[in-house]
């Protein structure tokens, strides 16, 4: 992170801290403008927007209809001549309505037109299980973007992350995604008060452990957290990576934990198969952190299955704190 | 009794094409809707219902009227706000609340809930939890209507906001080309979430759109019941003559909020109380006393009936079985068919 001096420390929550970087950029920049359903005086299905309508007025909290194909287009025209939208879904399952725009045309015009220009268009998608939504609101879609070249794909597991990777978004100039986990939003964690930002691209160690690497995303950083801590009774000390970022990925940060532990578990929401834990397996075994591998690395991802509407269903399809212990001591004592 | 020499313009249509007592029926599946989405309600109020539902009270008579002349065999697609369409086609509300709690009894064996009942038996292809998501999906129904022979028709019902997602547009268009049996029931009740019309849509009446895909397009009073039917029942004929296409309007309001969270912040108390003055249930069952259908003792007997069926409903879903965690990922995948 890096701040302005005369900050202020404060806790405040997940949805709270995305609503300050948003109100940070609209009152900074004239070019920022918000863009979504609901967002308006409904505050954002889930409350994220808030209030800013009042502060900034229909034509900077805009409206959109029920129009996620079109609304993306808008947006991928308006920041490729001077503006800068930050485009909100109602639910990332909506995103496939917009595949278009986000993979043909904001991830590749720059690169189709020699250079030419840029598009520096931020999209908010909220993502993942646990509301009881079912099928169609509850995906994790973020590996479908990671697989484009030209988007840029965060997942920030903290209050004080989800604002500074917002506003290091608005400075980013090509696209960049940001999947914020719907579980998250009432999450409550220090923030600091003012502009900073937080490095797209950069993993945190969130917990330093001798005996396992635990890389997670999202939600899946604080189950992994919890289960670290119900380890550390059994002498089991696990390290806990937030990939924080998972396009580009931050190689250098997993493989060292690599090195150090020789144990990999990998957890994540989304559905297990071809997902992001394939990759960082992909990446530790083409590395020489190889050879320092004790064990078959571990991977604890989504059943191959829709989310289910049944709550106990809904729990079992996705990795749960238990999963992790279990998987995590079996790597940390040899057993797999 | 009406007057037996009136014109039939002094009688209302529905008065005219149905029986006393299939327009009983209808009264009875309207109050049969409200009171299901008030116990749902409730249910959901006391926390025996996880996730989000979106209620239709205030839109019974869209529902019911849209679907008076059909049959098992012809289909429909509903939406998000589809309890009202669900039962309307005849669906059992037993299976409906066991849905509601996630109970394999329910009609998606607990695996949908309220966002995806389906009662495909009885031809209801689905609630939706994507706008429009359903619209393309009825034409499709349509096309094999056609193509197959079955004379089946599709009634698609989808809300206002949906006439700005690019799929109403898309499917619209298909169904006119390839002239199908498919009849696109918008209701219109003002909002999307917290959207108005004004706001989100280029036309005042999304009727309108009907011209840009050159199929008739009409606008009614989505809580009379007789306006509903009169206007659906032509395009359902038109549809099964293999006329093509119609689009039909209900204007209608939702009473509640658009899911368990809103504050409605988008409307006035008063444009509430306004639109409740104008109830569909209470309408229709005044024009049937007037026209001497049914009296006050026989209303008050089809809601006591309606209100046991309802605590019946409840008591099913509660005392059947959790699906077990062990089919959580079956039926992702159609059985292998043996070679
Ligand atoms: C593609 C898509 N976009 C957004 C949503 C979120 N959403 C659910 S219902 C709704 C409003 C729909 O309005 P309308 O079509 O008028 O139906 P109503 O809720 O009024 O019955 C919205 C925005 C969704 N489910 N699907
Ligand atoms: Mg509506």
């Amino acid at each position: 992170m890096n701040a302005q001096a005369g900050i202020e420390v404060r806790e405040i929550s997940y949805a709270q801290a995305i609503r300050e970087a948003m109100d940070i950029a609209l009152s900074e920049d004239e070019r920022v403008i918000l863009m979504g359903e609901d967002i308006g005086v409904y505050g954002g299905a889930f409350q994220v927007t808030g209030d800013l309508v009042d502060k900034y007025g229909t034509d900077r909290v805009m409206d959109t209809p029920i129009s996620e194909l079109g609304g993306a287009g808008v947006a991928v025209g308006a920041a490729m001549t001077g503006l800068r939208p930050i485009f909100e879904f109602q639910f990332s399952d909506f995103a496939t309505l917009a595949m278009e725009q986000i993979v043909n045309q904001a991830a590749k015009v720059r690169y189709m037109l020699g250079g030419a220009v840029s598009v520096p268009l931020v999209m908010r998608f909220p993502a993942g299980s646990g509301t009881g939504a079912a099928a169609q609101h509850s995906q994790s879609l973020e590996a479908w973007l990671g697989h484009v070249p030209g988007l840029k794909v965060v997942q920030p597991a903290t209050p004080e992350d989800a604002k500074g990777l917002l506003l290091a978004a608005l400075d980013d100039p090509d696209p960049v995604m940001i999947f914020e986990h719907k579980l998250l939003y009432k999450m409550k964690g220090q923030v600091p008060s003012g502009r900073y930002t937080t490095p797209i691209g950069k993993a945190a160690v969130r917990r330093e452990g001798g005996h396992v690497t635990i890389v997670a995303t999202a939600i899946m950083v604080h189950k992994a957290l919890d289960a670290a801590k119900a380890l550390e009774d059994e002498g089991i000390e696990a390290e806990v990576i937030d990939l924080r970022t998972i396009r580009p990925l931050d190689g250098d940060t997993v493989l060292a934990s690599v090195r150090k532990t020789g144990k990999l578990l990998c957890v994540y929401e989304a559905v297990k198969t071809l997902g992001i834990g394939a990759e960082v397996s992909a990446m530790v075994a083409e590395s020489d952190a190889f050879d320092f591998l004790d064990a078959p690395i571990v991977r604890l991802g989504g059943a191959e299955s829709p989310i289910p509407y049944n709550p106990e269903l809904e729990k079992a399809v996705v990795p749960q704190v238990p999963d992790i212990i279990e998987a995590a001591r079996g790597l940390a004592e040899g057993r797999t | 009794m009406p007057d037996s020499t009136a014109t039939d313009r002094n009688v209302p249509y529905a008065i005219r094409a149905y029986s006393p007592d299939q327009l009983i029926e209808a009264l009875r599946k309207m109050y049969l809707i409200r009171r299901f989405e008030e116990g749902a309600e409730d249910s959901y109020t006391r926390g025996l219902i996880h996730g989000t539902m979106h209620l239709s009270i205030g839109q019974e008579a869209s529902a019911v009227g849209a679907c008076m002349s059909l049959t098992d065999d012809d289909k429909i697609t509903s939406t998000h706000r589809g309890h009202g369409h669900c039962v309307a086609k005849g669906a059992d509300l037993g299976k409906m609340f066991a849905e509601f709690f996630g109970k394999e009894t329910g009609y998606c064996r607990g695996r949908g809930g309220s966002m995806h009942i389906a009662d495909v038996e009885k031809g209801n292809l689905g609630a939706n939890g994507i706008v429009a998501g359903g619209i393309p999906i009825a034409v499709g129904a349509a096309l094999s209507a056609k193509r197959l022979g079955t004379g089946a028709v599709t009634v698609c019902f989808f809300g206002d906001g949906a006439n700005n997602e690019g799929a109403f547009h898309e499917a619209l268009n298909m169904a006119s080309i390839w002239k199908l049996p498919v009849v696109f029931v918008c209701e219109n009740n003002r909002y999307g979430m917290s959207t108005s019309t004004e706001r989100s849509t280029a036309v005042k009446s999304i009727a309108d759109r009907a011209a840009a895909y050159s199929m008739p397009g009409e606008r009614v009073d989505g809580n009379d019941f007789s306006a509903v039917t009169e206007a659906v029942d032509a395009a359902v004929a038109r549809a099964r003559n293999g006329d093509g296409p119609s689009l039909i309007e209900n204007v209608t309001y939702r009473w509640r909020g658009h899911s368990k969270s809103d504050r409605n912040r988008y409307r006035t108390k008063e444009e509430i109380a306004e639109w409740q003055e104008r109830d569909p249930i209470a309408r229709m069952a005044a024009m049937l006393k007037e026209h001497g259908i049914t009296d006050d003792a026989a209303v008050a007997s089809i809601e006591k009936d309606v209100e046991q069926a309802v605590e019946a409903a409840i008591a099913f879903a509660k005392d059947s079985p959790a699906p077990r965690i062990e089919d959580a990922t079956r039926d992702v995948y159609s059985p292998k068919v043996a070679a």
